[in-house]
């Protein structure tokens, strides 16, 4: 490839900017979902279980992922919780769509 | 203290408008052994329930919110592109007249939800006894809804709550056994 061609295929290259509710939102949401799935399940087992010492460490192991994971679905998409537990870029992305429902 | 998140607990797609399945999914939001019913119930019983159990109503409770919000996805769904006359040729034609196509706490009938629906005991047996007999009827609730869709989108999101129910069921029936044997416990000792 010489640089002339290279240089006109760089715009092409880029990261294309993130469209939240597109596929790729889509399916970068259900990776999160399935790990939160498992969390909720392991909160409610552990809930009447709570010395099963296997579930428990499987619970902080998928806690540490759900956070890495939802971090980078917020730098894409925007804030998923509200109240401070998110952060924000300029200007207020709370409000922004989609809803949940919406999606 | 409750924190909101802007994400579904489990994906709810529908593959055609279908009002008259949206019709009848109001059973599982405002309807007795509804999800509001059930969200409402346990957060309210927590509050005298013995400690050992209060993180597992506040948990089930808290899900069941999570619950309330995919039916009401389902519903604004299949819903959502209907004409007044569509909504009315699907049996909507009363809740179109009071409600436009808002979401209303009301069965599958146009009942209002009530707070009669639930109940608290303040007796730990009988508050889980009643938890427990509230998810079956909803697991059974879920099984017909199923059986009156062909929309297997749908019938997927159907399927998760319906599973739901049953864990939650069994979560309740441990928690029952847990308060029998701190009670035998306090016997002993």
């Amino acid at each position: 490839m010489d640089q002339a061609s290279g240089q006109s295929e760089r715009p092409q290259e880029q990261p294309q900017r993130p469209v939240a509710g597109d596929e790729a939102y889509r399916r970068q949401l259900e990776e999160l979902q399935q790990v939160d799935f498992a969390l909720v399940e392991l909160n409610l087992y552990l809930d009447t279980h709570p010395t099963d010492l296997q579930a428990l460490q499987q619970f902080n192991q998928l806690a540490q992922r759900s956070r890495h994971l939802r971090y980078d679905f917020e730098m894409r998409y925007g804030p998923m919780m509200n109240f401070g537990h998110s952060f924000s870029r300029f200007p207020w992305q709370w409000p922004e769509t989609p809803w949940p429902w919406q999606v | 203290m409750w924190i909101y998140e802007k994400k579904l607990q489990y994906p709810v797609k529908v593959s055609k408008c279908d009002p008259m399945m949206a019709k009848f999914l109001r059973e599982q939001y405002g309807g007795a052994d509804g999800e509001l019913s059930a969200a409402l119930r346990y957060l309210n019983q927590r509050y005298t329930i013995p400690d050992r159990v209060i993180g597992l109503l506040t948990d089930i409770g808290t899900e069941e919110f999570a619950h309330l919000e995919m039916i009401a996805t389902m519903v604004y769904k299949l819903t959502k592109d209907e004409s007044a006359r569509e909504m009315m040729l699907a049996g909507l034609g009363a809740h179109y007249a009071n409600h436009d196509k808002a979401l209303f706490y009301e069965n599958a009938a146009g009942v209002p939800w009530t707070a009669a629906y639930i109940q608290a005991k303040g007796d730990p047996i009988a508050d889980l006894y009643e938890d427990i007999a509230a998810e079956e009827k909803a697991r059974a609730t879920y099984q017909w809804l199923i059986d009156m869709t062909d929309d297997v989108d749908l019938q997927d999101s159907l399927k998760f709550l319906r599973e739901r129910e049953v864990i939650h069921s069994l979560r309740f029936r441990e928690a029952v056994e847990i308060i029998k044997a701190d009670r035998e416990q306090k016997k002993i000792f």
